[in-house]
């Protein structure tokens, strides 16, 4: 019911074609903007393994700010702009659950905005990616962990907008850019000064992005020095732990905050911000 | 009797009430920047992820240095087209969701007053971002700047400022017949505006037809100067010249202002007689 619940309002029972439109209309041009930057550099040549790393990179970091900003925005959203989160309170239900839920609408239009990406990019753009020679498991394996993880990563968030008020908004989109930069999406960690490089490492989404990569056009991946010398199974290895990690303290924090905004009345707290 | 002659009360009308209604409908956008000074860290901070990230694909492509203080330009540009879709577009929309807009309309004052001191408050208040986002972005990346004439520079920046709020004010009469597809409008128009007019490379490497049609915006024209002004190897990409660069703004200067102020009037004409002033759907 939250799934569904956050699918209405996600298309705010506005014109389809419209929502529909600027849910592809947006990814895409965000990735046009990475194609004509390297386009131009490059002088269009897009054989090279960088082009399909950035690309790829970028199409699945669409489920960073889908996911995990989908689920502390629902806080937001409920309790600032519907005014709701109260009622959501009092309901006979599992609070993290609902926020989940209302999350997994944000999976479906993210997924679609992947795939559109991708394919976008396999038509026009000639990334390697030959349907015969994907990873399949390791994708899916990948896939599905990641999407746990960022789940429970905006969970977390989700319990510090629980206790602030006039920043809440930004959280979400703060912490989606910063791992933009740290999770090597769009470039490999090693252009980093190496004073950062060690965030980058710490981030589970590194990996994640890494196995993606690799499960669907492998040797191009590996053509960096990053994590090269981990193999698939390491790598999957690190990135289980590093979600287990952190979806554990995501879990603690969530119930920390929760109970700090039940003490201090901040659950209809709203700012008319 | 006393009270109705004291000052407080005195009744101002024509020039004086729209300068007056100018400054009033400023005052918020500048003082609301101390009401929450955090907000400026975040301010500065979101559209610097933005510059720090495609800097560095810019190095990991191994780009001459001049793409280093495009994209740094472009961030801190962002800013004004940020705030013209939030805070100038969307605006009239937000204020009859909150019952504003019929107070506004009401009140014996010009509303093309109110929405140049919402442009005016909103331009000093941008900017200021904007030159954070320059100076912090040119620390953090070696880049430098030479003019190579200040006087072209202010000119292009002023009249992209007044083209850009022009057609801000243009917009806010727009969006307010959106209704619940105005969040959508504005939301749809940030990743296309920021590809289509070249924030962080030179409109010249897009097709000429859509560098052209891109010139719309007054930002791409005004990016695209200020790029050849600011940066020695400037002229190599510029989509025109600065010269005719200069024309075309002034042109959209007066276009989109004299437009807002059509626009503005019979959109309040329809608001008024559909009823759409006060409705609020959620």
């Amino acid at each position: 019911m939250a799934a569904w619940l956050g699918w209405l309002i996600e298309s705010n029972w506005t014109d389809p074609f419209l929502f529909a439109v600027y849910s592809i209309v947006k990814p895409l041009s965000g990735a046009a903007i990475l194609v004509i930057m390297y386009g131009i550099i490059s002088g269009g040549n897009f054989n090279t393994p960088l082009f399909p790393y950035i690309y790829l990179g970028n199409a699945f970091y669409i489920y960073v700010g889908a996911v995990m900003t989908g689920v502390s925005w629902a806080v937001v959203d409920d309790r600032e702009h519907y005014k709701t989160l109260k009622y959501m309170y009092i309901a006979p239900i599992y609070i993290p659950v609902y926020l989940l839920g209302r999350g997994v609408a944000r999976f479906i239009t993210g997924s679609i905005a992947v795939f559109i990406t991708i394919m976008a990019g396999v038509l026009f753009l000639k990334v390697p990616l030959h349907f015969a020679d994907i990873n399949w498991g390791l994708f899916l394996v990948t896939l599905i962990l990641g999407v746990v993880m960022l789940a429970l990563l905006g969970l977390l968030l989700a319990g510090i907008t629980l206790t602030v008020a006039r920043h809440e908004g930004f959280i979400g989109e703060a912490t989606a850019g910063a791992l933009y930069i740290f999770s090597g999406a769009v470039f490999p960690l090693d252009v980093l000064p190496a004073w950062i490089r060690p965030v980058g490492y710490f981030m589970p989404t590194t990996y994640w992005l890494e196995l993606l990569r690799r499960s669907l056009v492998g040797n191009v991946a590996q053509a960096f020095p990053t994590l090269a010398n981990f193999s698939n199974l390491q790598i999957l290895g690190i990135l289980l732990g590093l979600s287990v990690f952190f979806g554990t303290v995501s879990i603690w924090v969530f119930r920390y905050c929760d109970r700090l905004a039940r003490e201090r009345g901040l659950i209809d707290h709203t700012t008319n911000y | 009797m006393n009270a109705v002659s004291s000052k407080y009360s005195r009744k101002d009308t024509g020039w004086r009430l729209f300068l007056k209604t100018i400054i009033a409908r400023a005052y918020p956008r500048l003082i609301g920047q101390q009401r929450e000074v955090s907000w400026l860290v975040f301010d500065v901070v979101m559209p610097m992820l933005a510059v720090v990230a495609y800097v560095f694909v810019y190095r990991a492509l191994n780009a001459p240095e001049e793409y280093i203080g495009f994209v740094v330009m472009g961030g801190a540009m962002t800013a004004f087209w940020m705030n013209i879709l939030w805070s100038m577009s969307s605006q009239l929309y937000w204020e009859k969701e909150q019952g504003n807009l019929a107070l506004y309309i009401m009140a014996p004052n010009s509303m093309m007053a109110i929405l140049l001191g919402m442009a005016l408050g909103g331009m000093l208040a941008t900017a200021m971002r904007a030159i954070a986002v320059t100076l912090l972005g040119s620390l953090m990346f070696g880049v430098t700047y030479e003019v190579t004439s200040f006087l072209q520079l202010f000119t292009v920046f002023m009249l992209a400022m007044v083209a850009l709020y022009g057609m801000g004010m243009m917009m806010a009469s727009a969006f307010l017949l959106f209704g619940r597809e105005a969040w959508h409008m504005a939301n749809l128009a940030q990743e296309p505006i920021f590809l289509a007019s070249g924030f962080y490379f030179p409109i010249k490497s897009l097709p000429f037809w859509v560098a052209a049609g891109a010139s719309v915006i007054p930002l791409t024209l005004g990016m695209d100067a200020m790029r050849q002004l600011i940066f020695s190897s400037g002229f190599q990409f510029g989509f025109m010249t600065v010269r005719f660069e200069i024309i075309i703004l002034a042109v959209m200067s007066v276009v989109f202002v004299v437009t807002a102020k059509f626009l503005l009037a019979y959109v309040e004409k329809i608001a008024v007689r559909e009823g759409r002033v006060t409705e609020s759907r959620r």
